[in-house]
């Protein structure tokens, strides 16, 4: 997480002609760490809003809520950024959970489905009633994949996909095919506001760093990479990998229910059929943009959260921007091949000729976060 | 359910069939209770034997439909053969050669997407089943399918931009108006979007579309877009939503924006479900277009017209009214979806 800000590092020392070659070599030190560039593509994004929306990077009140851009973005971002903590985790044990996208719109439905068959809709024990629910529902959906990856040996891409399937059919199920609307001053809190403050930012906030500090700051998050990296080794030097799995799964289902929770709370309903759409993939999306390897071993919080706000921030940009809707998914996919290619050694320093300072060809990332 | 009184026919052709019942054209005017289900041999003379595919379930509009075909269906005496596809092609084509094996009378269904239908539709007429659209178009041979019944969407855009006009009338100072479109590529959004563009080229000079995005149909993605339209162009003060649900989405927006939605910023949108009602009748959506999804008696009517050897008109239009705030409130129980 201490990462991002060593982009201006070197630019700060700059200043004097003397120290010139030194700062460039931190320049491109910094050009070579994994985070730069997605970084970089995130702070552009915003500059590229400037022209339209000269306020852009003010923060105001409004009916006593805070109200910004930036802001609005956090909001619509952090159920995504809960999907991407608990889809690192599942794939830094060299898995992956496709249905994370279901799972949302399990728990979201299930818990609205609790708020309207309330006596009160209102009281707060109604809402902590459901969003217990929708948590145990997410728990479960979690204990389901981990059950068939870690002790049934089943391929995760299959495992989870039969729930990413079947997963919607049954959120459709428990709200009829209909989108339910709830009615409860207590369910908004969940994804609405404490005080002036946005309580979906601060849950996601909150999530990401107990995750960090529990992965990091305890021996989880080594023995998570060491079975993600070669299980059969880990299981061998006594990690139970088994276990680890079967929590890595759990622990992105709960993810996926709490943001699932957030997004039905946002809009006051719960859309079967529409919530967390496409979440694994921007999901899994925002993972690799984050620097975690696919192939498991390796993962980096801090980076998925930095990848979901580029996808956050490049879809409010289309969108404040108005263009052409056909051309979104262009754009997309556009940034998206450019954090790619600029994240690649071997494309920086053919075409870019940015040779990475004094250190090896490719660097050798970093294994801890912080 | 089952209409004995056919029981006596033992088989003829699905054209024939109309010569045998000469009432026919009378009774598909008629409420379809009183018609006698003119059916074709291929059933063994019994009920005419329906097969529908159905998109899905997505949305409240979509489950009043489907309830509508459905009690439509039971109260004409007609023996529905029901199928969701769950918004896949391929689920929808597996059905439609299931009808075709199971020979049923005719073949209705309402497509997931627009093109890809050629061979299982020549398939169907291999079979000498005639097929009805129901609610969207698709691209292709016209002669493949007999007639669609469903909804006008260029022309629910133009009664929206009328709407507008009515909503805006008496406002002075220009007009910015943005436009929450359905989800990209989709047939009702471009047909709304094309509906409402042609109107409003020919209204006011000052009125303009300042921005138009991609909402999704969904109220999330309303409320997305319209939070981030509102940084890029706080001058709005007029919103067309492709449907009700992102126009429900919009004004959370609109109110976390400090702005109150149906005053500040006038809104108009498209489809007429329950909420939209509950919305527009606290005066957050000044103006509805209804698109009907009640269009259950409308098919069987068609149904029964194609088998009896009739021609029908190749777009059975679906029957829609507009509503405005002041009606909403005594609209509102009478709303079936």
């Amino acid at each position: 997480m201490n990462t991002v800000g060593t982009e201006t590092s070197g630019t700060d020392t700059a200043t004097s002609g003397a120290s010139g070659n030194e700062a460039l070599a931190r320049l491109r030190r910094a050009a070579s760490h994994r985070l730069f560039w997605p970084a970089v593509i995130l702070v552009g994004l915003m500059l590229v809003n400037l022209p339209s929306t000269p306020d852009y990077f003010s923060i105001g009140v409004r009916h006593g809520h805070l109200y910004g851009s930036l802001i609005n973005i956090l909001i619509f971002t952090a159920p995504q950024i809960l999907v991407g903590v608990g889809l690192t985790l599942v794939i830094a044990t060299s898995g992956i959970d496709l249905s994370v996208g279901a799972v949302v719109a399990i728990a979201g439905t299930a818990a609205c489905w609790w708020v309207v068959h309330a006596s009160d809709q209102n009281a707060a024990t109604t809402a902590l009633a459901a969003a217990g629910i929708g948590l145990a529902a997410g728990l479960a959906c979690g204990a389901w994949n981990g059950f068939f990856v870690a002790r049934m040996g089943v391929q995760p891409i299959v495992a989870t996909l039969t729930l990413m399937v079947a997963g919607r059919g049954v959120a459709q199920l428990i709200g009829n095919g209909q989108i339910i609307t709830v009615n409860s001053s207590s369910y908004a809190l969940i994804g609405g506001w404490w005080g002036p403050l946005p309580s979906g930012i601060l849950i996601a906030a909150a999530v990401v760093v107990l995750t960090i500090l529990l992965t990091r700051r305890t021996a989880l998050g080594m023995l998570i990479e060491a079975v993600g990296g070669n299980a059969e080794a880990a299981r061998l030097a006594g990690v139970r990998a088994t276990r680890i799995k079967m929590t890595a799964y759990i622990f992105c289902g709960f993810c996926a229910a709490a943001a699932g929770l957030l997004l039905t709370s946002n809009t006051s309903s719960a859309d079967a059929n529409n919530s967390g759409l496409w979440y694994e993939l921007y999901g899994i999306l925002a993972v690799v943009l984050g620097g975690t390897s696919l192939a498991g071993g390796r993962f980096h919080i801090g980076g998925t959260v930095l990848g979901a706000l580029v996808i956050g921030t490049l879809n409010n940009t289309l969108f404040a921007l108005g263009v052409p809707s056909q051309s979104n998914l262009v754009f997309e996919g556009g940034v998206v091949i450019v954090v790619c290619l600029l994240g690649s050694p071997k494309f920086r320093t053919k075409v870019l000729n940015l040779r990475p300072g004094r250190r090896l060809p490719v660097p050798a990332a970093p294994t801890t976060e912080a | 359910m089952i209409a004995r009184r056919d029981l006596f026919r033992t088989s003829a052709g699905v054209l024939a069939a109309g010569a045998l019942v000469p009432a026919l054209d009378a009774c598909s005017k008629s409420s379809p209770k009183a018609s006698s289900p003119g059916s074709s041999g291929s059933g063994g003379g019994k009920a005419i034997k329906l097969g529908f595919s159905q998109v899905g379930s997505e949305s409240g509009w979509r489950t009043a439909n489907t309830t509508s075909v459905k009690d439509a269906a039971a109260k004409a005496g007609i023996t529905l053969n029901f199928s969701d596809a769950q918004q896949k092609q391929e689920n929808q084509i597996a059905a439609i050669r299931n009808f075709i094996a199971q020979k049923v009378d005719v073949i209705s269904f309402s497509p997931v997407v627009t093109s890809g239908w050629d061979a299982v539709l020549n398939e169907a007429k291999s079979a000498k089943i005639p097929v009805i659209l129901t609610d969207r178009q698709v691209d292709g041979d016209p002669s493949l399918y007999v007639c669609l019944v469903g909804s006008d969407f260029e022309a629910e855009g133009e009664r929206a931009a009328h709407l507008m006009e009515k909503v805006l009338t008496g406002m002075t100072g220009p007009i910015n108006m943005a436009q929450l479109e359905g989800t990209s590529g989709s047939a009702p959004a471009t047909q709304r979007a094309a509906g409402f563009k042609k109107v409003m080229a020919a209204s006011d000079p000052s009125w303009k579309i300042v921005i138009s995005q991609d909402g999704n149909f969904t109220r999330d993605g309303g409320k997305q877009v319209m939070a981030a339209f509102l940084q890029s162009h706080p001058e709005i003060n007029a919103l067309f939503a492709h449907n009700d649900d992102m126009a429900i989405g919009a004004i959370q927006s609109i109110v976390a924006a400090g702005k109150k939605p149906g005053t500040d910023i006038k809104i108009v949108s498209i489809d007429g479900v329950h909420d939209g009602f509950v919305a527009m009748s606290q005066g957050q959506i000044n103006a509805i277009a209804e698109c009907n999804p009640l269009l259950g008696p409308q098919l069987m009517d068609t149904v029964k017209a194609v088998l009896a050897g009739q021609t029908v008109e190749k777009w059975i239009k679906t029957k829609e009214s507009d509503f405005t705030a002041d009606q909403a409130a005594a609209a509102l129980p009478q709303r079936q979806y």
